[in-house]
């Protein structure tokens, strides 16, 4: 299995059809959900997850919270986050 | 102090529900977790019974909703029910043998919006699926299996392995990557319901186990991301029990065909309980307050070796089931831990099934007379799940 912390990533992130994001009430957070399983997302995993949905660039998703939250030098937490990701298979190859 | 009104501090509710609809089934799997006596219980909740429970199991936070069984396409309202929980936002799970899943209902159920199909197989070839589920299915299944995965569903198939069929592991690997799907779940037996009455014939061998990890693990190098491998030890074979249901009460609800509310699906042959039932207790008093769901809760009624033990929060001190059905009391620790005072028991199991011949015969022996004849002959007896040995069974004692 390829373990390596670093992988390309998709030019255009989507969420692979196989989990659905969804907020849970009883969590007070965005989960994702998949055959007989769920994953508690954190706050900054779900704003970046919410933003993959195929139509933005890496750069579009990072502008987008930059401006949402206000702030700057998102880039490279949102790399790292999207990496997992890729790497835990929630995004379409 | 907690009181049960007290939503801030009181136990997290359930997150899973699962919906037995029914016991009934066209196969007759040997490994069929189903209570041995199912046939003498055939009530059934109605629709509206169903869809009540199904919210007010997701009011409490529920979010995965299985429609299982039996085989739950037995069921004429399976769609409808699929459209409710789907509508209540849950995420809706069918598992099934994939018989009775025409084209027509395909449609249906995507209509309906179901998340996701798991589909049974019991071995990768005819011969073997068939004489294991005492059917004629494996055509028919993977014809389904195709239509699912066409349809454009995540699929996970399921295959339960054990001494029958652990030696065709790359086989049914091999099935798994024909058909596409996303995840094989291989689980090894869990021995309750028929599959505690057949261990004998099931449990497997020492050089079987390691021969299906050691492939298993090859072939996971091999697959990456393509599909998922899941590989369920068998527990008899450990030191440390399983940390069942992720404990008792914490996270799972599974509702028999009757309505009758469950820890597990399992646990309905613990004695000395009555198990609440949806059609004359809320949902919410049954995970709160109910004795069903309360009494192994935690860790305040564990005996030695669990009360001291580091690991209790780990494992939940295994299984009440297994410590029922081996020790003959549900308190004690799960006989598999090597801590407890009868984990000799389960180790003879497993020692007994080494000194066994290739059970290559077992399943050509299916008739109560014949499985009398058998047991002289020291072949491990074989009961199809069938309602034929359910009422034989329930009437002479299991």
């Amino acid at each position: 299995m390829n373990t390596e912390t670093t992988q390309a990533l998709p030019e255009h992130p989507k969420l692979n059809r196989l989990f659905r994001l969804q907020y849970e009430e009883a969590q007070k957070a965005y989960v994702l959900l998949y055959p007989e399983g769920m994953v508690k997302l954190n706050q900054s995993a779900s704003e970046i997850l919410l933003l993959c949905d195929g139509s933005r660039t890496v750069n579009a998703i990072v502008v987008a919270l930059e401006t949402k939250f206000n702030t700057s030098g998102l880039e490279a937490d949102v790399r790292s986050m999207l990496q997992e990701a890729a790497r835990r298979n929630w995004l379409d190859a | 102090m907690s009181s049960p009104s007290d939503t801030t501090t009181r136990p997290a509710g359930p997150l899973w529900l699962l919906a037995e609809l029914t016991y009934r089934c066209p196969l007759h799997c040997v490994f069929c977790y189903n209570p041995v006596d199912y046939k003498s219980n055939t009530n059934e909740l109605s629709t509206a019974e169903w869809k009540e429970t199904m919210k007010q199991a997701r009011a409490l936070g529920a979010v995965q909703l299985g429609f299982s069984g039996g085989e739950p396409l037995l069921r004429d309202d399976l769609e409808e029910l699929v459209a409710y929980g789907h509508e209540l936002g849950y995420y809706t799970n069918l598992i099934t043998s994939g018989i009775g899943l025409k084209p027509t209902r395909l449609d249906a159920l995507k209509a309906a919006g179901l998340d996701h199909i798991q589909v049974s197989f019991q071995d990768a070839t005819q011969a073997a699926n068939d004489a294991l589920s005492d059917t004629k299915t494996f055509a028919k299944k993977l014809e389904i299996a195709t239509a699912v995965k066409a349809a454009g569903w995540p699929m996970v198939l399921n295959v339960v392995l054990h001494r029958l069929n652990l030696d065709h592991i790359d086989s049914i690997i091999e099935l798994a990557v024909k058909l596409g799907v996303e995840y094989l779940e291989l689980a090894n037996t869990q021995y309750y319901g028929w599959a505690f009455k057949n261990k004998a014939a099931l449990i497997p061998t020492h050089e079987q186990l390691k021969h299906a990890e050691e492939r298993v693990a090859a072939w996971r190098e091999k697959l990456g991301n393509t599909m998922k491998l899941l590989f369920v030890v068998p527990d008899y074979f450990e030191k440390t029990p399983k940390p069942c249901m992720s404990g008792w009460g914490n996270v799972f609800l599974s509702i028999s065909p009757d309505g009758t509310a469950l820890p597990c699906q399992a646990a309905r042959m613990l004695p000395g309980f009555e198990f609440p039932n949806v059609k004359t207790s809320t949902v919410e008093h049954i995970w709160y307050e109910s004795d069903g769901f309360t009494r192994y809760r935690g860790d305040a009624w564990m005996k030695d070796p669990c009360r001291t033990c580091p690991d209790k929060a780990k494992d939940y001190g295994g299984c009440r089931c297994q410590a029922y059905l081996i020790t003959g009391d549900a308190t004690n620790a799960d006989p598999v831990c090597h801590k407890s005072p009868d984990h000799e028991k389960v180790v003879a199991f497993v020692d007994a099934a080494q000194r066994r011949d290739n059970p290559n015969n077992y399943l050509k022996v299916q008739k109560p007379e014949q499985q009398a004849l058998a047991n002289t002959a020291e072949v491990p007896v074989v009961w199809y799940r069938s309602d034929h040995n359910s009422l034989h069974l329930s009437k002479n004692g299991s």
